[in-house]
Formats: structure tokens, C-alpha cells, sequence
């Protein structure tokens, strides 16, 4: 078969994670992922949770890849790189092989056209290596915000770009579906990533945009506990001024997403989000500032204008940022004219 | 006498590797290994414990929301906090929502596809089970992706988002839901209702939960031939190749109980051996004497226990600890808690053919069913501008467990706080039950039982059945070990 005829390969592979993030993918709507795949003409190799195959099956083709006579085009890994313990590896061997997954996992990545990282952990090692990192657990390209991780900083796929971090916990289906019809395209560029190699369609957005609170926030009508309708920020630990991601203008599953849901942004796009260094739904403060302010904003401004505003905070958002549905609605003005 | 080991298992959650020895025909001996270990409760040592709540959802992409309202329940009995109604109503809509779509994911996606293996290419009813089943290209995966993520959009609407929610909290949820929101969630409930009554079952949830006897049960199958629904069309599979008599385990059943509204439980708990039995917490404890971890002199009860990974572990095979209650294996799941709570069917099915690969996804997909009709009751019963969280501080020094049914059956928390920190949080999930090795008495776990005397085919290396037992019981292999 010629190289424009052969229909573009995918490999899905996953180590020291939870599967969430193939669980969420299988949410991708209009249309569903098997349909979306087919549109781009992506023939899956192998998933863990789809394929028919294993066993033997799935390892003689593995093989067959790191050998070189089998193409494959895109290698997705979801979940950490385990090297642990003790640098060994072990805490993931192959099942059925006495490998660590980890040799695996560099063995092929050596071959793919385009290394994807799905999920946090594939990216910067995530939650596994949240605490005192017991799996010894890093991304593949990435240690936390640290370049290097399994294939190192100067590592670089055929096509040119670094691993592809797709960073989530877990991803939107669309991020990766998006992503992955690009890759399969060839419509992916180094200017199409940001400086965490994220993809730049979702992560040059915030989650503050299009975030139902922005009216709390912009008068700092600040929730108490989690459930209240106000802003999560100055009190609630909520990171979403500085995450980059859509969360809010895409959504999830329909209508959510997690500040719709009643529940602070914890930044988990984020390289390193899983160690945030304070209490995930208590905002860190210094003399009653908190300390994470919005990114690209100086801070004298962001205390003058957060004053000025709180003192000319609505009636109606004081009470509302406080209680877990409106009690009090917006005025009508027009109304009020007719009536007079 | 051969020996196989198979592995990687694919269609179940998670890394697996099944050894076994197999003798004329059959298989006489089986280990079953969870090879990845990431080390969750070590992890949770020392963080707030509220944070448990952004780190044990991640132990488990499927079992998400499970592990949350698992975690959710631990720390309120530690703070000592009641949960307002709403809160239980929206709690057990979102737990019956992940549960009801892992089983719908587990029958198309994980089980249904061995069906379509070639090894079956000579069976009568091999054609219509491959062009419905075979994995990714067959019809029905095409048309449950989109149900099941319509099916989802509850998440969206109640927790925001699917996996790893932080809507669930000790004192009920954070989203409030408004009239026009209990709405939407009872017409998605009923689109998901037209697809099971149309596509699953062809016929209505109630007949079908309703199915009362053996008798019921086969007259059923008799009316309905195998492409008028996709569970007539696993009756009649299950029929030719004897399901019934592969993968019997140690016929003991465990239910923890789950979905509580007002101190009444949707499903009981309880212990079931032909009889059913009180469950008591206490008499649970996890054996390591073939785990890969550091020695201990005795099983210890989960609030003393001790995760210290030892790779090297003499006569250890797996990652994953055995917990026995009362010293004995049990099995978890569908079945066993709808032999606690006393579905007729499921009851005479057990008492004349055991625990096996047909009973467990019988009772799988009626509970599809059953959790439907009760999440339509408890969406009527949601009262908008009433509250749904109540909230509390975390004493210094407490401790607290929460034990629940995740789709997989039973899973539990037991956590101890101390100076405000998590000073011990260990996690026995479904399939650590399920899945577990042998203890110090040499006993097997419930599937090592199960995989003993799984017939052999004919030229067969790797045998089917092996693949049928192990998916019978829906393992999820992330949360085994965590």
C-alpha cells in the first residue's frame, strides 16, 4: 500500500493511572468517538479497554513495531511512566512479560510518528506522583513543571514536536479528539502548543472564561463554603483566573464543568497541580490577599480594584453569593419605567 | 500438564495477568496477579483529609464517582455530619448513574465482545453475535457510545463532570439543583429508559425486572429469539454454551449496602450462603501472605492496616492484598447484592446453579433496571430551594469509615485522623475481594476458585472461557491495588 493510501495507525497504551481519562473520551458526542475515529480514517492498533485482541496477540505486535515492521503513527499513553522502585520499573511490569511497562513505553515511543500524552499523569506525572511519589512516577516528557521525564527534554518525534501533552484530570473527549484528527492530518505545529507543550486551542483559554461567577468576582462577592453561588476564589482555593483551559465555554457532560458543579477550579491542567502546597479548597493568604492571583495581573491593581469594587458590591450579590440557589433576582429596569 | 500465562487482559479496567496450569481438558490451578501498584494510601498519609476527596476519585477512572461517596461517607461519620435529604436523593442519582453505565459499559464493550472471537466462527449462532458485538466495529458499540454519553449528561447536571467529581462532599452535594434542572434529568432518565426498553431488553424495565422464577426466566428467553434484544440475544449464547456451568466460585456473597435515603438502603446489606446472614464490619481484615508487600505476623483489620510495598516478598505473586471477612472469601458484585436483597431470580438461579459466568451478568443487566425505576423516584422526590449540603469542621483527632456498593460491589474507607492529618487510609475495593490471592490458610480467591475446572476447546492455548469468567465478574483492576 503507498504511503497516502495507508490509513494513519493509532496505539493506545496505558501505565500508572485510572483509565479516566479513555472513560472520558468514551463521552465524546456529535459524533461518538468510533464514528469520529472512522471520519479520519485512524485504524486502532489496540486500546486496552476496546480491542478484541490480547495476550500474545497484542505483545507479538508490540514487537513488531519496535521492530520496524509495523508503522504506527500516533502512540497515546495515558497514565504515569512508573519507575519505581527503586528506578527498577517494577511497580508496572507488562502483564504476561516481565518488562516494566516503562521500557515498553520508551521502546516504542522511539518509533511513533507523534507521541501523545494523555491526562496529566502521562504528561507530568499527575496525581500518581502526588506525596512522597511512592511509583517513583513521572511524565513522558516531564517530571512536574521540570523538563525531562522517561524520554528526556530533547527528545522530538519524527514529526518535529516535542510529546504532545494533553493535559487534563482527566481531558475533555473533544481535547483529544481534536488533537488527535490534527496529528492525523498533519495539521499540528510547533506554534499549536504552548510553552507545556499543551495544545494551544484549549489551553491559551482560562477557566474564568465564560465562568457563571464572573459577576461575583468582579464585585468579590466571595463564597464561604462550597455549594454557595459566589466567586470560589478568595476563599474557596478556586484557580480558575490562572488555569489554562475551556472548561467553562466548552463544557462537560452537556452542561457542567466544575465551578458549575459547585466546586473550585484546582488547576488540573496544571504541571505539578496534584501538590498545590495548601489545603485544594482553601485559598493560601498573605495579610487576607491571596497569594495565587490572577496571572497576568499586577497586584497593586488587583488590591485597588478589588477594594473599590467590594464596596460597591450589589445587595443582590451579597446575599446570593451565599446561598446554593438565587434568592434575590436581577431588577428590571425597563419594567420600572413602564409602571411610572 | 501445561502451564499459560495471559496477559495483558484486556476489556477489564486496568493491568491483569492470569497464570494458570491446565490438564486434560481443563484448568486445575489459576493465580491471578494485579501487576501495577501505584500507592494510593501512602500517597493520602499526612494531606487534609478533606483533600482525600481530589486525590481516591483518581485511584479509578470507572469506579470514580464510587470512590468519592466511599470517601464522602468515612469523612462524615469522622466529622459526625448528617447529610439534608436532597443531598442523599442527588448522592444516589449520581452514584446510580456511574453504576448503571458500567454495567451497560461492561456487557457492550468488555463482555460481550468474546462472542465475536473467531474460535466461535463454526457456531450456529456466531453471525448475528459478531455483525452486533464484535469490538469497535460491531453495531451495538455504535449505538451505546452515544446513549451512554447522553446517559452522562446527569453528571454534567449533578456533579458537574464525569470522572472525578468534587460535587460529592461529606455533607451531601455542592450543585443545588432547580426545578427546571429536575426536569432535564427526568427526560434524560427516560431517553435512556426508550433505549433499554427498545435496544437492551425489548420489553419493558418492569417486565424484565420482574422476572420472578427460572420458569419466568426461560419462557422469557423461548419468546424472544436471539436478535429481538441484546439480552435475549445473551440468553440464548449463554444457553448453547453452557454459561451456567462455567465460573462458579466459593458461593459465599457480600453486600455492603448502598443508596440510603433516610436511613433506609435501596439495596440491603448483608452476607448471603444460601441464607442470609448480618454482616459484621469488624470481622474484615486483609491478609498479605502473598502480596508483595512487607511482612506482617497477621491479617489486620483496615483501620491497623499497613500498605509498605516489598517487591521481593518471598512466595508473593501480586500486588494486590487478600481480604477475607471473617476469615472466608467472598464474592462481590451484581449478584451478590441482589442475593442480599432478595431478588427471586437471581436467588433460584444461585441456589440451582451457583455463582457463575451466565447468573453474575443476569443479575448485571436486571440491575440496569432496577436502578432506573429508583432514580426516576428519587429525581420526583428532589425539592428544589431545600438544601442539599450541610457542612462541618474536621476534629483534630477522629476516625470514620465508609462502606458503600460501587457497580462492582463492595468498597470501603476506613480513615484515622490525627493533629488534623490523615494518619492511616486504607481502601478494600470490589475486586480486591474478587481478585485476591491466597491467604495464610493456602485458600484461593474468588476467582482463583472460579477459573478451576474452566473447560479447554480443542486445540485451544488460550481458552475462551478463561476470558468469560474473568469479565463475568466486571473486574477493575485500578482500583484492586490502587
Amino acid at each position: 500500500m503507498s504511503e497516502q493510501a495507508r490509513k494513519p495507525t493509532l496505539l493506545w497504551l496505558q501505565s500508572g493511572g485510572c483509565g479516566g481519562c479513555s472513560m472520558s473520551l468514551l463521552c465524546a458526542e456529535s459524533p461518538d468517538l468510533f464514528t469520529t475515529m472512522e471520519s479520519a480514517g485512524i485504524e486502532l492498533l489496540w486500546h486496552p479497554s476496546l480491542s478484541e485482541h490480547n495476550n500474545e496477540d497484542m505483545r507479538d505486535m508490540l514487537q513488531s513495531i519496535v521492530d520496524g515492521d509495523m508503522e504506527l503513527d500516533i502512540l497515546c499513553l495515558e497514565g504515569s511512566v512508573i519507575q519505581g522502585p527503586d528506578g527498577t520499573g517494577g511497580f508496572h511490569r507488562m502483564s504476561g512479560d516481565s518488562r516494566p511497562m516503562r521500557d515498553w513505553i520508551n521502546d516504542i515511543a522511539q518509533k511513533a510518528k507523534q507521541v501523545i500524552a494523555v491526562g496529566n499523569c502521562a504528561a507530568y506525572g499527575g496525581i500518581t506522583s502526588a506525596g512522597g511519589n511512592p511509583s517513583e512516577a513521572c511524565g513522558l516528557q516531564y517530571s512536574g513543571p521540570k523538563p525531562g521525564g522517561l524520554l528526556g527534554e530533547e527528545y522530538r518525534c519524527p514529526t518535529g514536536l516535542p510529546v504532545i501533552n494533553i493535559a487534563g484530570c482527566p481531558i475533555h473527549p473533544n481535547w483529544v479528539v481534536e488533537t488527535m484528527l490534527q496529528v492525523a492530518n498533519d495539521e499540528m505545529n510547533a506554534a499549536d502548543l504552548d510553552e507545556l507543550n499543551r495544545p494551544r486551542s484549549y489551553a491559551d483559554h482560562l477557566v474564568h472564561h465564560g465562568c457563571l461567577r464572573n459577576e461575583y468576582y468582579e464585585f468579590k462577592a466571595s463564597a464561604e463554603k462550597l455549594s454557595d453561588l459566589g466567586c470560589l476564589m478568595e476563599h474557596m482555593g478556586c484557580m480558575g483566573t490562572q488555569a489554562h483551559a475551556d472548561c467553562n465555554t466548552r463544557l462537560w457532560n452537556g452542561e457542567g464543568s466544575c465551578l458549575r458543579g459547585g466546586y473550585a477550579c484546582i488547576n488540573c491542567t496544571a504541571a505539578g497541580f496534584e501538590e498545590p502546597g495548601h489545603n485544594f479548597h482553601q485559598t493560601p493568604k498573605i495579610a487576607g490577599i491571596p497569594i495565587g492571583l490572577p496571572t497576568d495581573m499586577p497586584k497593586a491593581w488587583f488590591v485597588a480594584l478589588a477594594s473599590l469594587s467590594k464596596a460597591a458590591t450589589p445587595e443582590r450579590l451579597k446575599e446570593n453569593a451565599h446561598a446554593d440557589h438565587i434568592k434575590v433576582a436581577p431588577g428590571d429596569k425597563n419594567k420600572n419605567r413602564e409602571d411610572t | 500438564m501445561s502451564r499459560r500465562i495471559i496477559g495483558p487482559f484486556n476489556r477489564v479496567e486496568g493491568d491483569l495477568e492470569v497464570q494458570l496450569e491446565m490438564n486434560d481438558g481443563k484448568v486445575t490451578d489459576a493465580r491471578v496477579v494485579s501487576p501495577l501498584y501505584r500507592g494510593f494510601e501512602q500517597i493520602l498519609q499526612g494531606k487534609d483529609p478533606m483533600d482525600a476527596l481530589v486525590y481516591v476519585p483518581r485511584i479509578c477512572g470507572i469506579c470514580s464517582v464510587a470512590q468519592s461517596v466511599a470517601s464522602a461517607q468515612a469523612l462524615a461519620q469522622a466529622m459526625d455530619l448528617e447529610t439534608p435529604r436532597n443531598g442523599e436523593l442527588a448522592s444516589n442519582l449520581i452514584l446510580a448513574c456511574e453504576n448503571a453505565a458500567d454495567h451497560m459499559t461492561h456487557f457492550y464493550l468488555f463482555f460481550m465482545p468474546d462472542f465475536a472471537r473467531e474460535v466461535y466462527a463454526n457456531e450456529p449462532w456466531y453471525q448475528p453475535a459478531l455483525e452486533r458485538f464484535k469490538a469497535v466495529k460491531g453495531t451495538a458499540a455504535r449505538d451505546v457510545l452515544p446513549v451512554r454519553a447522553q446517559f452522562m449528561h446527569l453528571m454534567g447536571l449533578l456533579a458537574g463532570k464525569w470522572p472525578h467529581s468534587l460535587g460529592l462532599q461529606p455533607g451531601g452535594t455542592t450543585k443545588a439543583i432547580e426545578s427546571q434542572e429536575k426536569t432535564r434529568i427526568k427526560v434524560i432518565l427516560y431517553g435512556f429508559r426508550q433505549f433499554l426498553e427498545q435496544t437492551l431488553y425489548g420489553d419493558s424495565i418492569e417486565n424484565v425486572t420482574g422476572l420472578d422464577s427460572i420458569a419466568a426466566l426461560d419462557q422469557w428467553r423461548v419468546n424472544h429469539a436471539p436478535t429481538h434484544s441484546d439480552f435475549s440475544h445473551f440468553l440464548h449464547i449463554a444457553d448453547a454454551l453452557n454459561l451456567d456451568a462455567m465460573g462458579r466460585a466459593a458461593d459465599r456473597f457480600m453486600s455492603y449496602g448502598v443508596y440510603e435515603e433516610q436511613g433506609e438502603k435501596l439495596f440491603a446489606q448483608g452476607v448471603w450462603n444460601g441464607e442470609l446472614n448480618q454482616l459484621n464490619q469488624e470481622t474484615i481484615t486483609e491478609d498479605i501472605s502473598h502480596s508483595w508487600m512487607h511482612y506482617q505476623s497477621e491479617p489486620k483489620h483496615p483501620f491497623d492496616g499497613v500498605t509498605l510495598p516489598s517487591a521481593d516478598e518471598e512466595g508473593s505473586y501480586t500486588w494486590c492484598k487478600a481480604p477475607r471477612l471473617n476469615s472466608k472469601v467472598v464474592e462481590v458484585g451484581a449478584i451478590a447484592r441482589q442475593l442480599v436483597n432478595g431478588h427471586p431470580l437471581i436467588r433460584e438461579l444461585v441456589a440451582q446453579s451457583g455463582g457463575n459466568v451466565r447468573n453474575r451478568v443476569i443479575a448485571r443487566v436486571l440491575e440496569i433496571g432496577l436502578l432506573i425505576q429508583a432514580m426516576e423516584q428519587w429525581a420526583d422526590r428532589l425539592q428544589p430551594k431545600e438544601p442539599f449540603c450541610n457542612h462541618a469542621n474536621m476534629p483534630k483527632e477522629t476516625q470514620g469509615f465508609g462502606m458503600i456498593e460501587a457497580a462492582r460491589g463492595s468498597l470501603g474507607h476506613w480513615l484515622k485522623v490525627k493533629n488534623g492529618r490523615i494518619l492511616n487510609y486504607q481502601i478494600i475495593a470490589p475486586t480486591t475481594w474478587n481478585f485476591s490471592p491466597r491467604d495464610t490458610q493456602e485458600i484461593p480467591g474468588a476467582l482463583e476458585q472460579a477459573l478451576v475446572n474452566a473447560p479447554v476447546r480443542d486445540g485451544e492455548h488460550d481458552p475462551v472461557s478463561v476470558q468469560h469468567i474473568v469479565r463475568s465478574f466486571d473486574p477493575c483492576m485500578v482500583c484492586t491495588v490502587h
